[in-house]
């Protein structure tokens, strides 16, 4: 399945990242994707400490370390500078950095049309920081800051970003490699702002045992607590896994079950949460069909 | 050419040919006719850079801080809340050793709104690795801008040219327009990200390297202090116009001394003029280099600080400044705040009456 994926590593062996970290596996399929002529930006996240400390670096392109709500803007300099015209400049960061701090540099970056690819890699916490509450932190979840587990929802930055019109927008998951690297390529090969929206399961704050991060990041698309789609001209497209689960999703006690941040949780209500997101989701998919066929019948 | 100007366009136009390859920036006032005229420029196609109109001022500095750290000329403007809500990415551009150069049009702080003329706002970047100018007149804006590059890009830090809201930013007088030709030469960051050479800037330091980093940054200042000078020189051997890290007026044989930064400093100079013919051997030093702070010729005179900025609990930060480097009793005026208004006549008068030490605010006291 994985056959033309380039061989070629640029996130190499000793960067510092926790063991079963999907952050990292992720930045590994996106870095093959986007190759050497490539310049990431970083906020502060745990990909900042992953490179390992300096003067090493675990990361085979140049990394340009920002601080917090500062990634978008600084990626917006570096791709306005005529010199760097050609290359990919992505910005890694982390939901943090995405939906709370950074978002005001994001949603300027946007409505510029920055010449970047925004990654957001969700971990649904201020994992960095050992576990604390981000916008991010589903309903239920117990963090550092949540300790009996979040009382309200998770903010929607997805439904945010659409509402700047990006030239490329995507849903994917560290556990679908392949997926995630086709998106990466498809949105270099675009000119003008692109948002992926990656969703990376984290041992350490999740709480469950470190060689479950690809079985959990499959669930939680199959459950619909997670969706894989793109974004493209005002049309949502579901891709495969999302299609299916949306007919039939898996019991969410299969996601929830293994993950020690969900002890305790009140899970109809999170059921009832994850119903209406895909709910909103099918109907933003449907939207496209219904619109389809009125342009057929006329 | 010679031509009128404001203090504002004066920055612009300086920053027009100084080959910037991105601008990025937010307005405010007093700063906004520099981010107009620089716009206009480049829609115009007089100016040949990007351009980039920011949501804020904190990713104004960052924009400039992608563009220099991938290897770019960069320059930013801005005033009060904007310099202050940069606070974090001052910090940051100093750190990464990057050539930005900022016009800062100095104005008060908040609560209560003012948008007049006040050095708090930039003085309360002091510390972040900054070289700072202060700026009197309208020509010096210009060419001071100019010279902030050859220097930012010499010792690798960023540079900060200031100039008083309204009373420079605003004010029309003469200006001659210098083409630099290769005064300032094609910018060349020694470690500009690249793709062929990948490494890893602003990552996790640990205790055994950062403050050697720091050190770097406090040595680069020293080493600023040398290569200003002869910056200068070499400006004005060419252009004919010269500068120093302080300006003096009729201090030859002066036992009093007036010591000030921006306008209010040339106000000075008017004032020295009249107490002088009231036989006062009066004079004054202007002080237009404020980080790396300058030697000062002031050992055994009477010497009178004009603050137009305070650090409350400590008093006028010029004053405090002079007071570090010089054993010599100050008495420090605290005058001009929030564009409060400050004539040589008053200056004059304040002298006259000046105290060996101590502290006077105008207007309360
Ligand atoms: S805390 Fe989570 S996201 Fe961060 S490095 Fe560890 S596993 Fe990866």
């Amino acid at each position: 399945m994985l056959d033309d994926i380039p061989e070629d590593e640029f996130l190499y062996k000793g960067n510092t990242a926790c063991a079963g970290c999907s952050a990292m596996l992720a930045l590994r399929y996106i870095l093959k994707a986007a190759g050497p002529n490539t310049i990431i930006v970083n906020p502060a996240c745990c990909s900042t400490v992953c490179q390992g400390t300096y003067p090493r670096s675990a990361y085979g392109v140049p990394v340009l370390n920002i601080a917090f709500a500062a990634a978008a803007a600084a990626a917006d300099g570096i791709a306005s500078a005529a010199r760097n015209k050609g290359k990919n400049i992505i910005v890694f960061a982390g939901d943090g950095g995405t939906v709370d701090i950074g978002i005001q540099a994001l949603s300027g970056a946007i409505e510029r049309n920055a010449n970047i690819l925004y990654v957001c890699y969700d971990n649904e916490a201020y994992s960095n920081t050992g576990m604390q509450k981000s916008g991010s932190t589903p309903y239920g979840a117990i963090t550092t800051t949540t300790p009996t587990g979040r009382k309200d929802s998770k903010k929607d930055i997805d439904l945010i970003i659409m509402a700047h019109r990006p030239r490329y927008m995507a849903s994917a998951s560290s556990a679908y490699p392949k997926d995630l690297f086709n998106k990466v390529q498809k949105a270099l090969s675009i000119e003008g702002t692109k948002f992926i929206h990656v969703q990376c399961p984290c041992p350490s704050g999740w709480r469950y045992a470190t060689e479950k991060s690809v079985e959990l990041g499959k669930l939680a698309v199959r459950c619909g607590m997670w969706f894989l789609y793109e974004y493209e001209d005002g049309k949502l497209t579901l891709n495969a896994p999302t299609k299916a689960a949306l007919k039939r999703p898996a019991p969410l006690e299969d996601y929830v079950k293994p993950q020690g941040r969900f002890k305790g949780v009140d899970i109809e209500r999170l059921q009832k949460e994850v119903n209406e997101g895909m709910g909103r989701i099918r109907d933003m998919a449907n939207m496209d069909a219904l619109e389809k066929a009125k342009e057929g019948s006329q | 050419m010679k031509k009128m100007a404001t203090g504002n366009q004066a920055a612009a136009l300086a920053v027009k040919e100084s080959d910037v390859e991105v601008v990025a920036a937010y307005p405010i006032t007093p700063q906004t006719e520099v981010v107009e005229t620089i716009a206009s420029f480049v829609e115009t196609r007089q100016m040949k850079a990007s351009y980039i109109r920011v949501e804020s001022e904190h990713s104004a500095l960052a924009a400039c801080i992608g563009a220099s750290a991938s290897g770019a000329r960069a320059f930013t403007a801005t005033s009060s809340h904007g310099l202050l809500y940069m606070h974090e990415m001052i910090h940051w551009a100093a750190g990464a050793r990057l050539p930005i150069v900022m016009a800062n049009i100095n104005r008060a702080v908040g609560p209560a709104w003012n948008i007049w003329a006040e050095h708090t706002d930039s003085l309360s970047q002091r510390d972040t690795g900054w070289l700072q100018f202060y700026a009197a007149t309208v020509q010096e804006v210009y060419d001071t801008v100019l010279m902030s590059y050859r220097l930012a890009e010499k010792v690798n830090l960023p540079t900060m040219v200031c100039m008083d809201g309204f009373i420079l930013s605003h004010a029309i007088q003469p200006l001659e327009i210098t083409q630099p030709g290769d005064f300032i030469p094609p910018i060349n960051i020694p470690h500009a990200l690249d793709t062929n050479d990948p490494m890893s800037y602003g990552n996790l330091t640990a205790q055994n390297d950062y403050f050697k980093f720091r050190r770097a940054m406090h040595d680069a200042q020293k080493e600023a202090n040398v290569e200003c000078r002869s910056i200068e020189k070499e400006f004005a051997e060419r252009f004919g116009r010269k500068y120093g890290p302080t300006d003096e007026y009729r201090t030859e044989d002066a036992d009093t001394v007036i010591v000030g930064m921006g306008t209010m400093a040339r106000e000075a100079e008017v004032a020295v003029d009249l107490l002088r013919k009231e036989g006062m051997k009066a004079g004054s030093i202007r002080v237009r280099q404020f980080r790396p702070f300058p030697k000062l010729n002031i050992e055994g005179k009477k010497v009178i600080v004009l603050d137009r900025d305070c650090s409350f609990g400590a008093g006028g930060i010029l004053a405090q400044e002079i007071r570090f480097h010089h054993n010599v009793p100050v008495y420090n005026i605290i005058a001009g705040l929030g564009g409060q208004d400050v004539r040589y006549e008053t200056i004059a008068d304040l002298v006259r009456k000046a105290k060996p030490e101590g502290e006077f605010w105008l207007g309360v006291d």
